[in-house]
């Protein structure tokens, strides 16, 4: 056996070291900059109101999409193309479902309902408890939403999702609207059109098309105004969180479920 | 008492750079998959809005659990102060940093957006169980590369101790943390349990162990050294003890499990009717990875076969890939329970119906690479760094005791 490396080598142990400075002042510096650079951020929405919904199950009607559809319009979900080749079940697996149709039916009774499920916008989201960059979070009026600056596409918060609400993007983005930004490699989900709210409207693209339809099984407004519509609606009949066990507050009730 | 001598690991040339060149083929081919993942998103893959970690998150757990485990054997020689374990303390940590760096290539490279790691190192949310990993990942890097220092360094020689306390404690925090990754995602039925941190360190100790005895012996292998016989029976007596302690914990996971009403319908899917899961449960997990090894671990028939220690070894890895592909696989694809009473009829979104995933090549491949930049890092250290004794023959009777 070769002996040609009894004695220390200086000079790499001294390469070694500043290697490892360099690499941790390259590390370190642009963490730096960035907070210098995102110091005094402008104001935020105002924490004086909480956006909420209220579905009535009862009012939903059975083969009725016009809120899928009215959501997949307005924040361009059905711009996004399917890939080549793709079965229609990894497709549907893998496109971005913000709001869907779901039809149970009680294993007791026998009884049939009909619901639309979205993000509930929780006011304690798990999504955003374990997103580790802060990209998942909630604004000051309960909206829960993504910030795809700083998404790094863990998928963690889909993870910690109950309610199954987040879509992952999966595939290039050819074309996409201005007011609903989206790229592939980053998590997304219903964010109560806060496009329209931040632009001063009151009503969400599935309301309108649920109301347009003549169903009226939406109703959408703020939660913390004692007379608004849906603060009345609540406190006058019985409603229910999806997974109340969980305690994180639900912005979005049913009723009759 | 004879001084143990390090030396660098030298074998023959062709020997040593045809190992690193397979190795680096390895990595070649798992890039260009990372590549074309990457390039065309995560449509080429198995995964989905359903199952949104697939097999790229098997073997990156895989490899974090086990280099916190393969730091064990520094920890028992310098913290409980085993003599027998002494010599091995610098190649349990280079090991335990080689399948750190793995492990975190492949949950990187898996990521939607990689190119924004530099935002994952400086925006932190404290409440991020997922944050806390990132500094428990550094920090293990940090330690045990000081520990490492202590440890051959000879002017260092009075930090050894504290700092192996040290890295003995970062290494519990970071397992705890990689288990708690999945404890404490209340959402799923078969997460949400605080028995998964502890289940978690105690995976860590045996895979951990496994792959330091196969690395280890593979390493003697390569350099034409010896290894004694008594060394090889402690290692491997310690690995059997893990091993009970990993089904034990199995055990108490699911019959923990099994008391909950709310319950019974995951155990049903993992222990019974899974499909594939229920497999790799009973026979991955429970067969391969935990009663053959102890047969050949404690079977007076194979006390002193070398070749009955590496194939228990390789079985414990084998099964410990198993039971992470059950917990974050099997997990997932169970339906989450929203509605409790009711059954779903339609959903466009898969509610109510077990998820399916067939994993791709590409992701595998990625997988596998992790593994090989592993092993290619603790070549290359090994053969850099004094980190392995020129002999590890038995000491003189009566030395040890």
């Amino acid at each position: 056996m070769s002996i040609n490396n009894d004695q220390p080598d200086l000079q790499r142990r001294d390469f070694i070291g500043k290697t490892v400075l360099a690499a941790g002042a390259a590390t370190v510096a642009p963490g730096v900059l960035l907070t210098v650079a995102n110091a005094g951020s402008d104001e935020g929405v105002s924490s004086a109101v909480r956006w909420g919904m209220l579905i009535d199950t009862n009012k939903c009607v059975d083969g009725c999409s016009a809120c899928v559809e009215a959501c997949d319009k307005e924040n361009g979900i059905d711009l996004i193309e399917r890939p080549q080749g793709q079965s229609d079940e990894m497709w549907n697996a893998q496109r971005p479902q913000w709001i869907r149709k779901v039809k149970l039916r009680d294993t007791q009774t026998g009884e049939i309902s009909n619901l639309p499920m979205m993000c509930q916008h929780c006011e304690h989201p798990p999504c955003v408890d374990v997103c580790p960059t802060g990209a998942s979070f909630k604004r000051a009026d309960g909206i829960v939403m993504v910030d795809r600056h700083i998404c790094i596409g863990c998928r963690y918060c889909m993870m910690a999702c109950p309610y199954k609400a987040r879509s992952f993007i999966h595939q290039d983005i050819a074309e996409q609207l201005t007011s609903a930004p989206r790229g592939k490699g980053c998590v997304e989900s219903c964010h109560l059109c806060a496009n329209r709210i931040d632009a001063g409207r009151e009503t969400t693209a599935c309301q309108d098309a649920c109301n347009q339809e003549g169903h009226k099984a939406i109703l959408f407004g703020d939660l913390k105004n004692p007379d608004s519509e849906i603060a009345r609606a609540l406190k006058a009949q019985h409603s229910r969180q999806i997974r109340a066990d969980l305690e994180l507050n639900t912005g979005v009730r049913y009723t009759n479920v | 008492m004879i001084k143990t001598q390090y030396r660098e690991l030298y074998c023959s040339s062709p020997r040593y750079w045809g190992g690193l060149a397979s190795l680096a083929f390895i990595i070649l081919v798992g890039l260009g998959a990372a590549f074309y993942m990457e390039h065309n998103g995560h449509f080429v893959t198995g995964m989905s809005n359903q199952i949104v970690w697939g097999l790229p998150h098997v073997f990156a757990i895989f490899l974090i659990v086990a280099a916190s485990g393969a730091l064990n054997v520094a920890s028992i020689g310098s913290v409980f102060g085993g003599p027998m374990y002494k010599p091995l303390g610098r190649f349990s940590g280079l090991l335990s940093i080689g399948l750190l760096a793995g492990g975190l290539v492949v949950l990187l490279l898996d990521l939607g957006r990689p190119d924004r790691l530099i935002v994952a190192m400086t925006t932190y949310n404290f409440k991020s169980i997922f944050a806390w990993n990132i500094i428990l990942y550094t920090g293990f890097f940090t330690i045990v590369g000081l520990y490492l220092w202590a440890m051959m360094d000879r002017k260092f020689e009075q930090f050894k101790r504290p700092i192996g306390f040290a890295a003995f404690f970062w290494r519990l925090a970071l397992t705890t943390g990689t288990g708690s990754i999945f404890g404490f995602l209340v959402a799923r039925e078969a997460y949400d349990a605080a028995i998964m941190a502890p289940m978690f360190i105690i995976m860590s100790f045996s895979y951990g162990l496994a792959f330091f005895i196969i690395t280890l012996m593979a390493a003697y292998w390569w350099a034409d050294r010896s290894i004694g016989d008594l060394r090889l029976a402690k290692l491997k007596n310690l690995l059997g003890v893990f091993v009970g302690a990993v089904l034990y914990f199995a055990l108490v996971y699911h019959l923990t499990n099994l008391y909950v009403t709310q319950h019974h319908g995951v155990e049903r899917f993992i222990l019974l009717d899974g499909g594939i899961y229920t497999n790799m449960f009973w026979i991955g997990q429970v067969v391969i990875g935990g009663i053959i090894p102890l047969f050949l671990l404690y079977s007076p028939a194979f006390a002193t076969s070398r070749f009955a220690i590496t194939v228990a070894s390789l079985l414990v890895l084998i099964g410990g890939f198993f039971q992470i592909y059950v917990i974050v696989i099997g997990g997932q694809a169970f339906p989450m329970n929203l509605f409790p009473g009711k059954e779903v009829l339609e959903s466009s979104f898969f509610d109510g119906v077990v998820a399916g995933y067939s994993p791709s090549l590409a992701e595998a491949l990625l997988g596998i690479a992790g593994v090989a930049v592993s092993m290619i890092l603790v070549a290359i250290g090994a053969r850099m760094l004094r980190v392995l004794p020129e002999s590890l023959e038995d000491p003189a009777e009566g030395e040890c005791v």
